[in-house]
């Protein structure tokens, strides 16, 4: 169905290529993963199968790429439409109308298919993603999940034998991202389509796939079954480090398969870890850094945080979960003080400062925030530049014997993310860089407690474990870090307290393991594996094996 | 079941004509500019207060809650706006006086240097003068009130659909950038947000690019997704025009426009022969279908659920032309009627014909089909629970 023959591509002025020689080819039918690092091309493939590379992008393409039997140097993306339809990471990029119907409609209006035949494909395209009851529905109002799932749907209506989906569940919560995935599978088992899908979290799909293509990042591809695949990628979800630890062979790669074939394992670990989910802290976990009670936080009749209390502790590195609009970022907000608060206290270090009582450029000594798109803090030309400019930031308005507990932006960005070089302009910085850059500038202002909105969105394994080094060293600085995440994974891989708010409301508050182990949907895969053993992490499982080879 | 097998159908279609559903926007448009031709024909106030009357009960007969149709009050002020400098202008530069004229007041005269002699300023101020000013400031506040409730009505990128093929590009290109404006305000927002935890206190030029900088970035980077998006569902596949024929299409929509331009000087002002007026409007409507037919060729790309246009479309895009033809018809033999005069200064009366004529408009709140948007809501909403009915029944 897709197939590439020698293919190399190299973007117009850049240094090396993209892709080197790439020969691969994917049967009609198949779901295709596809992984790699950031900045390992895996859009660049994606986009060379409709064509868009280079017919959109520019840059040489050497090599042959047929899809659905129609060669892309012959045919532009537009022509391809009815063959390969396209989905993006961010649905609302790519929305043309403003009412759910008028979108699914406008390819087909694009390809001239007849009213009636229009129509029925719509009815039926509305059905398959579950979609019918929005369909009046303005794209606007829509919640991310299904904004997505209407950008499939938009595709699909042109009935592609092909669909290419580039990180659909990126910005998505984790029941969203489920529906997405569940209608893509769907997709695959009943109607046989084609699927090409570049993913983060392999930990959901990789169980669906027929087949992976991992991008080494080199320019080079390894393809084949997932299992053959995974054991040799540098990229692997936790199920897949924990077969190889355990040797187990076909290696698993769904939670189902490796419970299958893990009471032999738990019979060799010991009852409870030798080793904590996470290195034990300094007694420093009891001073609290910030203590908010009863915030209140609405927008007209709708009511964001309702009355939430809770107290950070220097050292201390809290996950904040809850599905999206359950009011994490708008608690965040109202915590930094620059968001709206209705009522409330908050007192924040020693003197029981309130931030939102100050001025933006002293409320950020106290308590600095990382919003949920970073490159919004950035307007200067080089890396170089915003870092003189955060550095001045904090040196102009502090008060005199402020500033000597500050460090310098620069130190801190090569500590949390060293190589950045300081000619890059900010926004040819990956997600995980730009994420490194605006951290150090908030840190410049050495707040006492560091908030970070959705961190993890759109990076991959590499950059959330070094993610993962930088809060462990802000914690322990004594820094209080509040993570809002989806990703359990990484929170239990991160923090050591974990606060859950669903409709305005804490709901649950208390230690990392307890919490992400007491509901099976919410725990981590491990935990998921080996309950009831008390396991999160592979590195406890590591150290149980070792413990038992060694006594 | 029939005997001829027409009967039901055809009874389908009237009563289907009726169904709550959005009147086809080309219908409001014609509705709207009629009344609009009708207004530009008379300073009577009767008649204008009468067709600001008509508008009045047939937007608020759709109070719609889609974003376009929140516009209406912004019509209203700008009209009020609009009436208010016509007076003040009037007020401030003298224009004449005569001896019959009623002087309210006279403004301190400020002297103006002999070559700037054709405009005074101050002055007294006659009530005549206050009166026609006001009166012709009615008259454009009624013609802005027609387009805005052409504008409430019709939802503008619904209206952009109707567009020939050959103007397809151009109404993507509105659509697109009537949904960019709302993103900018919001992207706007969202960085200020974020500048301020930075802490940065940035005044004037620098407070500006230190917003317009990632808004810009942002505004561009979407619009290459957008692009790519549209590019890869495709957008522009090629029609079968030539080189000679595009230009051909080009040339008769120049002088198409041209020729509509002033056909439609002509309708809107009296002054003009009506020869030429009509004249012009035919010949300019002819070679525009021309060339949107041939443009037209070269797209190829079909419609979902295009709006249909059954007698409730005709009924209301009749009743618009026959006010505008009531008041353009009277002009002629009842000028005085529409323009009443302002000497001697006397209360005006209501002409027969032009105000039967504009009543017949308000018909148009009548034979339109009710608004959709309520109707589907109400349906939208009980069928969820049905279906887990189902679901719990079948467990039990």
């Amino acid at each position: 169905m897709i197939h590439f023959d020698q293919v190399g591509f190299s973007y117009d002025g850049s240094t090396g290529p993209v892709l080197r020689a790439v020969s691969l080819r994917i049967e009609e039918g198949e779901l295709c993963l596809v992984i790699g690092e950031t900045g390992s091309g895996k859009s660049t493939l994606l986009g060379a199968i409709n064509g868009l590379v280079p017919h959109f992008t520019g840059g040489t393409l050497t090599g042959r790429v047929v899809a659905g039997g129609r060669d892309t140097a012959a045919y532009k993306p537009r022509e391809l439409a009815d063959v390969v339809g396209v989905v993006g990471q961010d649905p609302v990029a790519g929305f043309v109308t403003d009412t759910v119907e008028e979108e699914l409609a406008y390819t087909m209006e694009q390809l001239a298919i007849a009213p009636a035949a229009m129509r029925a494909r719509l009815e039926e395209t509305l059905d398959l993603l579950g979609i019918a009851d929005l369909r009046h529905r303005a794209l606007s109002t829509l919640s991310g999940g299904q904004q997505q799932r209407v950008a499939i749907g938009s595709a699909l209506t042109a009935h592609p034998r092909i669909l290419v989906l580039d990180e659909p569940t990126s910005a998505l919560d984790p029941t969203s991202a489920e529906d997405v995935l569940a209608a893509i599978t769907r997709l695959v088992h009943d109607l046989g389509v084609t699927v090409v899908l570049a993913e983060h979290r392999l930990e959901r799909v990789l169980p669906y796939a027929d087949r992976v293509i991992y991008l080494t990042g080199d320019g080079l591809v390894a393809h084949g079954s997932p299992g053959d695949v995974l054991r040799r990628a540098e990229i692997r979800p936790p199920v897949v480090e924990l077969g190889r630890l355990a040797g187990w062979e076909p290696l698993p790669l769904s939670v189902r398969n490796a419970r299958r074939v893990a009471p032999r394992l738990r019979e060799r670990l010991p009852d409870t870890p030798p080793l904590p989910t996470r290195a034990a802290r300094t007694d420093q976990a009891t001073t609290p850094s910030l203590t908010a009670t009863g915030i209140v936080v609405r927008y007209g009749p709708v009511i964001a945080v309702r009355a939430a209390s809770l107290t950070l502790h220097a050292g201390e590195c809290t996950a904040l979960m809850g599905r999206n609009g359950s009011g994490k970022s708008s608690l965040l907000w109202a915590l930094q003080g620059t968001g709206s608060r209705a009522s409330g206290t908050l007192s924040v270090g020693a003197a029981a400062a309130d931030p939102a009582r100050l001025p933006p450029a002293q409320a950020r000594r106290l308590v600095g925030l990382v919003p949920q798109t970073p490159a919004d803090l950035l307007y200067l030309d080089t890396v170089a530049a915003e870092l003189a400019q955060a550095d001045r930031d904090v040196s102009d308005r502090s008060s005199a014997g402020a500033a000597c507990s500050a460090q310098s932006a620069g130190r801190i960005l090569d500590e949390i993310a060293p190589g950045i070089s300081a000619g890059t302009h900010p926004r040819d910085l990956s997600a995980g860089q730009q994420l490194a850059l605006v951290l150090a500038i908030q840190l410049a202002a050495a707040p006492e407690v560091i908030l970070l909105d959705e961190p993890t969105r759109g990076l991959d394994y590499r950059a959330k474990a070094s993610l993962i080094g930088v809060l462990d060293q802000l914690a322990a600085r004594g820094h209080a870090v509040v993570v809002a995440t989806h990703d359990v994974e990484f929170a239990t891989r991160a923090c050591d307290r974990v606060v859950v708010m669903a409709e305005g409301e804490i709901v649950t508050d208390g230690p990392a393991p307890a919490v992400l182990t007491a509901s099976p949907t919410f725990a981590p895969q491990i935990a998921k594996i080996l309950a009831p053993l008390p396991y999160l992490t592979e590195a406890q499982v590591a150290a149980g094996l070792d413990w038992v080879t060694g006594s | 079941m029939t005997t001829h097998g027409y009967g039901p159908r055809r009874a389908l279609v009237v009563g289907a004509g009726r169904l709550p559903r959005a009147l086809h926007p080309v219908a409001w448009w014609i509705w709207a500019l009629a009344l609009a031709v009708a207004a530009s024909r008379t300073t009577n106030p009767l008649l204008l207060l009468l067709i600001f009357a008509v508008l009045g009960l047939v937007v608020a007969g759709r109070p719609g809650d889609a974003p376009w149709a929140r516009g209406y009050r912004f019509y209203l002020l700008m009209a009020l706006t609009v009436i208010v400098v016509r007076i003040v202008f009037r007020v401030v530069f003298e224009s004449g006086v005569t001896p019959y004229d009623h002087i309210l007041f006279r403004l301190p005269r400020i002297p103006m240097p002999d070559w700037y002699a054709g405009i005074q300023i101050g002055g007294p101020v006659s009530l005549e003068a206050v009166l026609s000013a006001a009166l012709d400031g009615a008259r454009l506040a009624c013609l802005l009130c027609c387009i805005g409730a052409a504008n409430m009505l019709a939802n503008p990128k619904r209206a952009l659909r109707v567009l020939p093929g050959a103007l397809y590009e151009l109404g993507v290109a509105v659509t697109v950038a009537l949904s960019v404006a709302p993103q900018l305000v919001e992207s706007a927002q969202r960085v200020r947000r974020a500048q301020r935890l930075r802490g940065t206190g940035h005044r004037g030029l620098r407070a500006l690019r230190v917003v317009a900088i990632p808004v810009l970035h942002d505004a561009l980077e979407r619009s290459l997704l957008l692009a790519a998006a549209m590019d890869s569902r495709g957008y522009g596949r090629t029609g079968t025009a030539t080189r000679g024929s595009r230009r051909l299409t080009a040339a008769l929509l120049l002088a198409g426009m041209a020729g509509l331009c002033l056909g439609a000087y002509g309708l809107l002002d009296a002054a003009m022969p009506a020869a030429l007026a009509l004249g012009g409007f035919g010949t300019g409507t002819a070679a525009c279908v021309a060339g949107l037919f041939l443009g037209g060729r070269r797209v190829s790309r079909s419609h979902y659920r295009p709006d249909p246009w059954r007698w409730p479309e005709w009924a209301v895009s009749l009743v618009g032309l026959v006010s505008a033809a009531g008041l353009c018809v009277s002009a002629g033999y009842n000028p005085s009627g529409l323009n009443p005069s302002l000497y001697p200064l006397q209360w005006p009366s209501l002409p027969l014909v032009p105000a039967l004529a504009i009543l017949a408009s308000a018909l148009a709140a009548l034979v339109a089909p009710p608004p959709p948007a309520a109707a589907r809501q109400a349906i939208a909403v009980p069928e969820e629970p049905a279906a887990s009915r189902v679901l719990t029944g079948a467990r039990q």
